[in-house]
């Protein structure tokens, strides 16, 4: 059972949470453009190392916000820091 | 009280299994991943193409990862013909293979039951049982009543939460036992004179441009004239030390078993909406899986909110369970595909071969895998069972979407 | 009587409460603070179970959840299936029996609740002997929050049966005071009867406590957080191996020692002592002191601890140094043992001597409790002078002390428990000091020297073993066969043997194995290593486990504002999600069958309603609302006017659709949607997905708002007359309130959003009024339709009407491989917008095929019934051998009462082009033929829709 910091509400237990996979995969700007390899690269694949890896998370049983997170995928040790920067925007 | 003996009838191993073999500095064919895809490939490689002069490099100890920690369920019902094609050859091959590995492998054909909780999962059910049928793989659907009758412990009273409306099942479908399986390929494999390497990790590729040609490993470098991954959650690692993006993802999957009990469950039971898959082993011990955790990770260990709601779910569907223990739960590294179905086929590179993606259903394909697989190997271009797996499926969006049948772990 | 060998004082037991119970079918008594086992070793009985393969009988090896041996089956009162006697505690009524290895379950229902609760504190001590004691101490006096979690029913761990002193008083009044002082805190709980079970990511713990058969919950799972660990779980001693080491008698030193000073019992009469380890002369020192008869302490090693030997010397207890025990007599309880000279370093032995005894004490050394250090990812190393696996490194937060780290004194655990105590409270930022150690008896760091196997004289000799893991039977010859197999993994040898396997997962028997294995193989113990330390330490029943997550409360029932009403009615429901609803309304003497039809009538030809609240729906708000929505929905929503309504389309990035529903615009920049009821949570995710991660820069909000409308659809040609008598402020005809727009009025004196939306293709309304209200109104509609014959209809009827009209319905007509193009709803997919969430995906490869599966109709021949929902479609009219092409399945399949036909919906390869052609439905072993045809069998033109 991880602690997972959203950066909103603080430290919650996993279960609050829903996994998001990988961070920082853009939608292509103009998927017309995209050819049906780098659309199928959008819509498939995605990094999966043993090591550090930055992810998204999004605070489901709480404020419903996705943030990103860098976790170890083989020890599941959180590397806080890359949160705190991040920013908490709201389009309003 | 009368001495008895129960879990003595499990038959003894041979006196001679396998020797790790220290790795020589070339071969035909390098496979890397002593799992059971692993062995099995390289056992049909050298039985059904007659190429021996191959080494199965494994990191840990031989058949130590998924092959070690899976529940053991084989069945072959699987919706596309596709999968249904694959995992039925499989299947098949269970059916031969004690005999032909002269290994106990106490493979058990006791039908194993897919439960259907609501109106749409009777829906998906009956259709599946049709293109079983239609393909060739014995199915059955039934009512509730029937399910109550091949398994009398399961609770199929309407007052469940999700009651029990009925069921698809599979006769011929059942359990194995994961290490004698292992090692049943093992022995075989040592008498066909192929090298078994334990100890050894791949952490890179030698290449030529495009062509593979060997690999690194912590035990030296090795000449290949073609390399086999079969490294199931860690296939991505490898791939990445050559810039081959798979569409895989590594979760963890646990399982865990109580102590041993008298014979009480007469057959495999799964189950997607109160989500479990139960069968009791050949000693007596339960043996319960259910999903992945949602998370990437290489951890070989999940989350406990995942065993408690496995087990909600177990003593919901087996109320007869409730003072059972759990003596033992441990987890694995499944690499999951977005469409649920495995990747086997040919990559951009000149004499690599993949085969991954099983996710949580990959011991059921081991024969069947190792039968492709090895055909891919040896002739360069995918046996007909196998070609609809490869990569090209995520481009085009021909996807072998399994979600149904595979949706819950096994 | 409590038994013979009951000692007429002394101990922790109750002898002002008797206890009652039975074993094997014999009558017996204990005291209160028994064990079963100290009750059995008490009247004299040794043997409690058989072994699993072998048949032979078994005693009580130790006295604690080590237990590999004394397996028993509970019957009385409810059957619990392998229990180990040293652990459970003496009841009133308990019936048990001895297990040869496989348990058994009760058919009948468990009548105990069980249930889960959270904790989260500073510090959690696992184990309360000297050294958790101490730790908590510190870490109270600190001020921290701390839990002391103990799997026994009293605190003191190993000083509940050392007999030993501590200040010059008995050690378990210090336990007393410490346990005072701690209770006396109000940020400390104490949690004995509670096994820490498991430790998992981030210092989270789960702990079982057993709460005894008068609490409310017979077991108790606890979630424990805890910023910091403190493992203080203590040490097992190990046996020994040699030849038939499992005959009842034999016993670890230590537990026999606490059998005497903790339940005042004598495990025998005339004791040989076997050992490796100083640990074993005060076991053999106190047992001569109550009574027994030490017929000689063998030490394997060439010499005795002196300070031991000479108390050994005083009390008359003869040493043997240098020897070993190589072999027993006996059956059902050992009757003597057979030493021999030993060279420890050669194996060699010496000629066999035999002496009487009815009890056999061994030890072989002490193996930490490193489980859930380990668990904690913790590393572990061989350690040479302990012989064992001790932690090593550090894992941050977590704090092993006492004999958990390898400490064999309680002097020593007790300083170690302080400072673990304090450097816990000082990772805090707490200021603790350590009190004080209180003083100890003056007795030298034990030493041993680990012994893996004493050599078999006479291996060939019929029955005889080497046990090296009781539990599971598995001998020396075992690991040997293994090792000449080829194996050479502790993991392999372990799998081969079943080492370790049992219920106790080879607490007493997995370094002794390795350290065999090791011998065998000529390799260095700390290379061989250790099998895996996995969760849970000690077997927890699945209902524990489970905990309330059952029946009911398995998932929660949600349930609509009008569900009582439903339930008055007789309406049987089905589970769509978590939601019930109301699946048909029988009258009496109709099945389901006759309902649905009559249901159908009323709404094609009079006026039905329908309980819709379950229906998903979400709040859309902000200036770039439209915007959004075009980006989500395949159609064009942006030029929605205010008032008005218009069917939506999602589909996932991958171009299968998702889900669908309706957009009301309600605002200027607000819309409100509907999704199906078993989507609703998918699409709020998917769409906060999307708008938080891909669209930052557009200002939307999304709330759901599902539970905040009851809704009520009211269809049929009736339907109007009547809204006419029950609703207000609203011009009703078709000019004023036109087809897909909605107007805001009053039902019942309440304020209701009416819409014109018809998923059966007939005049329908669907009202909309706040979930408090839904009960309400929807008598207020039910009896104003009274004089129209309304009718309400459930889940089962809306399918089939929809079915009619050609309507699919999203995760039954569709599995998440299927596109818009697919269900003929192209004119939903919006050639004009730029892009939207899907689009790209269908000029791919595969979504261009022009024998893609089809939505379409289907008209079995005459004569022939429903086909069952979920079909295949074949083309040959005789079955040819398998694989047998399929050209799909169906996915709807209803009668009609409209049509005077069974039809059904399906996914058809090719199929608008096949409409007209004769295929086939696979129904059991027959081929029926149906008809292709268009999906919308009624009212084609929608001239119904306006009444």
């Amino acid at each position: 059972m991880m602690l997972i910091p959203c950066p909103w509400c603080g430290p919650r237990n996993e279960t609050e949470f829903h996994y998001g996979g990988q961070a920082g995969v853009a939608c292509p700007k103009d998927p017309y453009a995209a050819s049906d390899a780098e659309w199928a690269a959008f819509l498939f694949f995605r990094d999966n190392p043993k090591g550090v890896f930055t992810e998204r998370w999004m605070h489901r049983s709480g404020c419903r916000r996705w943030f990103d997170l860098r976790r170890d995928t083989a020890t599941n040790e959180i590397h806080t820091g890359a949160h705190e920067d991040q920013e908490r925007t709201v389009a309003v | 009280m009368a001495p008895r003996t129960p879990g003595a009838d499990l038959p003894d191993h041979p006196d001679r299994l396998w020797r790790s073999a220290d790795p020589k500095s070339s071969y035909d064919v390098v496979i890397v991943g002593g799992g059971g895809h692993g062995l099995a490939t390289a056992y049909y490689l050298a039985v059904n193409h007659g190429i021996t002069n191959i080494a199965v490099l494994e990191r840990g100890w031989l058949a130590g990862g998924n092959m070690a920690r899976n529940t053991t369920i084989i069945r072959s019902n699987y919706l596309w013909d596709e999968s249904a094609g694959l995992y039925e050859h499989a299947l098949k091959l269970w059916e031969g293979l004690e005999d032909e590995l002269d290994y106990p492998l106490l493979f058990s054909q006791r039908g194993v039951l897919n439960l259907a909780h609501s109106l749409q999962e009777v829906r998906d059910g009956v259709r599946r049982v049709g293109a079983n049928r239609l393909n060739g793989v014995d199915a059955e659907w039934l009512d509730t009543d029937q399910v109550a009758e091949a398994c009398p412990i399961l609770n199929t009273s309407p007052d469940l939460r999700y009651p029990v409306l009925g069921a698809t099942w599979q006769p011929r479908a059942g359990i194995a036992k994961h290490d004698h399986v292992a090692w049943g390929f093992a022995r075989a494999l040592d008498l066909l004179g192929v090298d078994l390497v334990e100890g050894c990790e791949v952490t890179g590729f030698e290449r030529i441009g495009d062509r593979v040609i060997g690999v690194e490993t912590t035990r030296g470098p090795i000449r290949a004239g073609r390399v086999a991954l079969a490294a199931a959650g860690h296939t991505s690692v490898l791939a990445d030390t050559l810039g081959l993006r798979l569409p895989l993802q590594s979760h963890p999957l646990q399982a865990l078993v109580s102590e041993l009990l008298e014979p009480v469950h007469p057959t495999v039971v799964m189950s997607n909406a109160v989500h479990v898959y139960v069968s009791q082993a050949h000693k007596g011990e339960l043996v319960l899986g259910a999903g992945i955790d949602a998370y990437n990770s290489y951890g070989q260990r999940g989350a406990f909110h995942t065993i408690e709601r496995e087990l909600a779910a177990a003593v919901e569907l087996f109320p007869m369970f409730a003072r059972a223990h759990v003596v033992r739960t441990w987890g694995g590294v499944v690499d999951v595909t977005p469409d649920a179905s495995a990747v086997m086929g040919r990559t951009p590179f000149e004499g690599l071969y993949v085969n991954c993606g099983w996710g949580t259903g990959g011991f059921k394909a081991t024969p069947g895998v190792g039968w492709c697989f090895a055909h891919t190997i040896a002739n360069d271009e995918p046996h007909p069972l196998n070609a609809p797996f490869g990569l090209e499926r995520f481009t085009t969006g021909a996807l072998i979407d399994e979600h149904g049948a595979a949706g819950v772990a096994h | 009587m409590s038994g013979p060998f009951r000692l007429a004082e002394g101990g922790r037991i109750d002898r002002d409460r008797p206890v009652a119970f039975r074993f094997d079918g014999r009558d017996l008594q204990g005291f209160a603070g028994d064990t079963l086992a100290s009750a059995l070793l008490a009247q004299g009985v040794h043997q409690v179970a058989t072994g699993i393969r072998y048949g032979r009988p078994r005693g009580v090896l130790s006295a604690g959840a080590e237990e590999p041996n004394a397996l028993v089956q509970i019957e009385k009162p409810f059957p619990e299936p392998m229990l180990t006697a040293t652990t459970v505690e003496l009841r009133d009524g308990l019936e048990a029996s001895g297990l040869p290895g496989q348990g058994r379950l009760s058919p009948d229902p468990d009548p105990a609740r069980y249930d889960a609760v959270h904790e989260h504190c500073d510090v959690l001590v696992v184990g309360a002997g000297p050294a958790g004691l101490s730790a908590a101490l510190a870490a109270a006096r600190s001020g921290a929050r701390v839990v002391v979690a103990d799997a026994d029913t009293e605190f003191g761990g190993g000083l509940l049966g050392s007999g030993e002193l501590l200040d010059h008083a008995p050690a378990m009044e210090w336990v007393e005071r410490a346990r005072a002082e701690l209770a006396r805190r109000a940020e400390v709980r104490l949690l004995p009867r509670t096994t820490v079970t498991g430790h998992y990511d981030a210092n989270y713990l789960v702990a079982v406590e057993d709460r005894g058969p008068d609490a409310f919950t017979r077991q108790r799972t606890w979630h424990i957080r805890a910023h910091e660990v403190v493992l203080a779980t203590g040490a097992h001693e190990r046996p020994l191996v040699f030849a038939d080491n499992d005959r009842p008698g034999t016993m670890l030193a230590g537990a026999a020692r606490t059998y005497l000073h903790r339940y005042a019992v004598l495990p025998g009469r005339r004791a040989v002592v076997f050992t490796t380890d100083d640990g074993a002369y005060p076991a053999a020192l106190d047992l001569s002191g109550a009574g027994v008869e030490i017929a000689a302490v063998v030490d394997a090693r060439p010499e005795a601890p002196p300070f031991w030997a000479k108390r050994c010397a005083e009390q008359g207890i003869p040493v043997r140094t240098g020897h070993a025990v190589v072999g027993t007599d006996g059956g059902e309880r050992v009757t003597g043992a057979r030493l021999a000279a030993f060279d420890p370093d050669t194996g060699a032995l010496g000629p066999e001597e035999h002496h009487d005894c009815d009890l056999l004490l061994v030890s072989g050394g002490w193996n930490p409790a490193v489980h859930l250090y380990s668990q904690a990812r913790g590393p572990l190393a061989y350690d040479e002078a302990a012989g064992a696996f001790l932690p090593s490194g550090s894992v941050p937060g977590v704090h092993p002390a006492g004999a958990a780290a390898g400490l064999r004194t309680t002097a020593q655990c007790l300083s170690s428990g302080a400072v673990a105590g304090v450097q816990a409270a000082s990772r805090l930022g707490l200021e603790a000091t350590a009190a004080p150690r209180p003083e100890t008896d003056p007795h030298p760091v034990p030493k041993g020297r680990p012994l893996w196997r004493v050599p078999d004289p006479d291996p060939e000799a019929p029955g005889r073993r080497q046990f090296v893991d009781l539990a599971r039977d598995a001998t020396v010859a075992d690991v040997g066969k293994a090792v000449g197999a080829g194996l050479t993994s502790v993991e392999h040898i372990k799998r081969f043997t079943t080492i370790g396997t049992g219920h106790d997962q080879g607490r007493t028997s997995g370094t002794v194995s390795s350290g065999i294995i090791a011998g065998l193989l000529g390799a260095d113990l700390s290379e061989v290593g250790t099998t895996t330390f996995r969760a849970p330490y000690s077997p927890v029943s699945f209902a524990a486990l489970a905990g309330r997550e059952r029946g009911d409360l398995y998932d929660p029932i949600r349930v609509t504002a009008m569900h009582d009403w439903h339930v008055a009615q007789g309406a049987p429901f089905e589970n769509v999600g978590q939601w019930k609803r109301p699946w048909y309304y029988p009258q009496p003497g109709e099945d389901m069958e006759a309902a649905v039809l009559r249901e159908c009538r009323a709404v094609r030809t009079g006026v039905g309603m329908q309980d819709v609240s379950t229906l998903g729906k979400i709040d859309v708000q902000g200036p770039d609302a439209a915007a959004f929505l075009d980006l989500v929905y395949t159609n064009m929503m942006s030029t929605l006017k205010l008032g008005r309504i218009r069917y939506g389309l999602m589909c996932t990035a991958d171009g299968m659709v998702f889900d669908d529903g309706t957009v009301m615009r309600t605002g200027e920049n607000r819309y409100l949607l509907s999704t199906t009821s078993g989507g609703a949570a998918g699409v709020l995710e998917h769409l906060e997905d999307w708008l938080q991660t891909e669209w930052t820069h557009l200002r939307v909000h999304l709330t759901s708002v599902t539970e905040q409308w009851a809704t009520i659809a009211l269809a049929g040609p009736r339907s109007r007359e009547v809204l006419e008598r029950a609703c207000t402020g609203i011009d009703l005809d078709n000019a004023d309130f036109p087809f897909m727009s909605w107007r805001n009025g009053t039902i019942a004196g309440r304020r209701a959003r009416v819409c014109r939306i018809s998923f059966s293709g007939e005049l329908a309304f669907e009202i909309n009024v706040p979930w408090w209200h839904g009960r309400q109104v929807w008598e207020a509609l039910y009896a104003a339709g009274e004089p129209f014959g309304i009718t309400p209809y459930g889940t089962e009827t809306m399918h089939v009407l929809r079915a009619e009209k050609g309507f699919p319905i999203v995760g039954q007509d569709t599995d998440g491989t299927v596109t818009p193009q697919d269900l003929g709803m192209g004119w939903a997919v919006s050639k004009k917008k730029a892009d939207f969430v899907g689009a790209r995906s269908f000029s791919r490869p595969d979504n261009v095929r022009t024998d893609r599966k089809q939505l379409v109709g289907l008209i079995p021949a005459a004569g022939e019934g429903v086909l069952p929902e979920g079909t295949q479609i074949v083309e040959a009219r005789v079955l040819p051998e398998p694989p047998v092409p399929m050209l799909g399945h169906v996915t709807s399949s209803y009668r009609s009462a409209a049509l005077g036909t069974p039809f059904a919906l399906a996914l058809v390869k090719g199929g608008r082009d096949r409409i007209g052609q004769t295929v086939y439905g696979h129904v059991g072993d027959r081929l029926v033929p149906v008809e292709i045809t268009d999906p919308v069998f009624y009212d084609k033109e929608g001239a119904r829709r306006d009444g």
